[in-house]
């Protein structure tokens, strides 16, 4: 690739960036500049709702002067997008929430710290569903974002996913190299899975929780979507590793997960697990996943049936541990100590300080797991709805543990039980039925397993679909060559049309 | 189980959350619904198992007790909606 006409380098990998800046073929401030001017056009996605160009340009000029002096990171003047949750000096870092206007954090998340100290360069905020509860990206105070893919012949817009719904189409229009994401119930795989493109959740405790705004601290993760396997293995290495501020980050080595992607996984055994077949599963999302069984045993893997037995109690369990965990973390939001404030009457005292200004603060769904979440935790009902949900994540757990033991490296899942669908079209329907969309990815957060996302084909109507792969604790590096390996047979190259 | 209209009253207070009353019968409806998803796990046996508490069998990790952080009080109130004299403000609390 030629870089004499520097329009179109938004459009290149991390991988494939690295090498053109390191042999100076481009410049990390052309390359961002590529990516500001997509960026820009790119508007009607909704995709960021924070721009940072003066900091990206002078990121780039540092990280030029870097790679003159040929001592430059993998993601030195790589362009990236920063999902709203991860906190960011000086700049808006309000997980998507009203409650939250104005808040510019003083300090750094520990992730974007890494990120920046790799030479990194931040385009701005991403979207997202606000403080990540949701799965459309509808429930954000900036408002849908729209997914780049349409259907084909049509004009509706879709969903790009959620609660990472900027990233996912940020990443899949080329507005950014990559983007940071989070995942507590599947918010980085079902977006990747909805707009094509690759997103790994690590294992719980590989990427420190600190300074991003917390959900259920004890299944958040984050993680990075991208363009490519190889991409995630360069980014997730300079987002992971131990940091003492966040007490349930692991004292563990980092691999190099590119080093990892041998494509060989000769001997392998992948499991299927029979409870994955979901009544009413759409056969196209039943013969993606055959096919991408067939490509894995091509590959020279033993493909194995397995059983997950309480994989069903996943989702209802999940219903109750996260919003338990989100009621006492959002907690904080009180109109004390930064962020919105309700307008108080003469008579008004700090209850209705709290009242008002979280009734106006927090949205619809965000209100309404806070009083799940209150609820199950009152006295009376704790036994009955919270301690149960941990004995039943327990078993969760054990199923895979079960597994693995029995030498499973890998399992074989699909990402979503369908592809994008309309925005508003969920709008009438029951909350629970949302919550479906996480049914193959939450039980990984509850077992704080490594799950990755990967691209695999295209339904009928031309929308993409993807598989879910699921790997060891602390064994990323494995996973993500079993995602390398059914990425190169499944050569899914396809992009959305360019309409916005 | 299903949620009354008093026990959503209760629990968007206990919440600190205001819920106009007129709304109150509408998310009584939705908490139950949800509510109801999770009964499924009474299906569950669960003698003997124990409530996960941490995801990753670990030690938490202590620290030294030494102070790491302090005189930041500018950055520390820079956000607040009100402060005054170097402390949040907040409406009177006692009479």
């Amino acid at each position: 690739m030629s870089f004499s006409d520097k329009t179109g380098a938004n459009s290149l990998t991390i991988a494939g960036a690295r090498d053109a800046l390191r042999k100076r073929e481009i410049s990390a401030v052309d390359l961002t500049m590529a990516c500001l001017t997509a960026m820009d056009a790119g508007d009607g996605l909704n995709a960021f709702v924070f721009k940072t160009p003066e900091i990206a340009l002078e990121q780039a000029r540092a990280a030029d002067a870097r790679l003159a002096a040929g001592e430059a990171p993998s993601l030195c003047g790589i362009p990236l997008g920063i999902k709203d949750l991860f906190c960011t000096r000086g700049v808006p870092s309000q997980a998507a929430s009203n409650i939250l206007r104005g808040f510019r954090p003083e300090y750094e998340s520990t992730v974007t710290t890494k990120l920046f100290g790799d030479g990194a360069v931040m385009l701005g905020k991403l979207n997202m569903d606000e403080f990540a509860m949701g799965s459309s990206n509808e429930t954000s105070c900036y408002g849908n974002v729209v997914n780049p893919w349409r259907r084909q012949g049509s004009n509706v817009s879709l969903t790009p996913g959620g609660s990472s719904g900027g990233s996912a189409a940020a990443v899949a229009a080329d507005l950014c190299l990559g983007a940071t994401g989070t995942d507590t119930g599947g918010s980085i795989r079902q977006p990747a899975a909805f707009a094509g493109i690759t997103g790994i959740k690590p294992t719980y405790g590989r990427v420190s929780r600190w300074g991003i705004v917390a959900f259920a601290s004890s299944l958040d993760q984050a993680g990075p979507m991208t363009k490519s396997v190889r991409d995630a293995a360069i980014f997730l290495a300079a987002m992971a590793g131990h940091d003492p501020k966040d007490s349930t980050s692991a004292d563990l080595p980092v691999p190099d997960f590119e080093a990892a992607l041998t494509g060989d996984i000769r001997g392998k055994v992948i499991g299927i697990p029979k409870e994955y077949r979901m009544d009413g599963m759409p056969a196209e999302i039943e013969a993606l996943w055959q096919s991408g069984i067939a490509m894995m045993r091509d590959a020279g893997a033993t493909i194995r049936d397995i059983s997950l037995p309480h994989t069903k109690y996943a989702l209802p369990a999940y219903y109750v541990i996260a919003p338990a965990e989100a009621s006492s973390n959002l907690a904080r939001y009180d109109g004390v100590k930064y962020g919105h404030r309700a307008k108080l009457a003469q008579s008004d005292g700090i209850t209705e300080m709290y009242e008002k200004t979280r009734a106006e603060g927090f949205g619809p769904e965000v209100q309404r797991r806070v009083m799940i979440g209150t609820y199950v935790l009152s006295a009376g009902f704790y036994d009955a709805y919270y301690n149960r949900a941990r004995k039943v994540r327990a078993l969760i757990k054990r199923d895979f543990e079960t597994v693995f033991a029995d030498g499973v490296d890998a399992i074989l899942t699909p990402a979503t039980p369908s592809a994008a669908f309309g925005l508003g079209e969920m709008a009438s329907a029951d909350p629970v039925e949302m919550y479906l969309n996480d049914v193959f990815t939450v039980t990984v957060n509850l077992a704080g397993l490594p799950g990755i996302a990967v691209p695999v084909g295209l339904d009928g109507q031309g929308l993409p679909l993807g598989l879910q792969l699921i790997g060891r604790p602390w064994d990323e590096g494995n996973l993500l060559n079993h995602a390398h390996v059914l990425e190169r047979a499944a050569g899914f190259v396809a992009k959305p049309e360019k309409w916005w | 189980m299903s949620i009354d209209i008093d026990t959503a009253r209760k629990v968007a207070h206990l919440a600190r959350i205001r819920v106009e009353e007129a709304a109150l019968p509408a998310l009584a409806e939705q908490l139950s619904g949800i509510l109801t998803f999770m009964e499924q796990l009474n299906e569950v046996d669960v003698t003997g198992i124990e409530p996960m508490v941490s995801v990753t069998p670990m030690r938490l990790a202590r620290r030294a007790d030494v102070v790491t952080d302090g005189n930041i009080q500018p950055q520390v109130l820079k956000n607040a909606p009100q402060a005054r004299e170097g402390f949040f403000a907040v409406p009177k609390v006692v009479e």
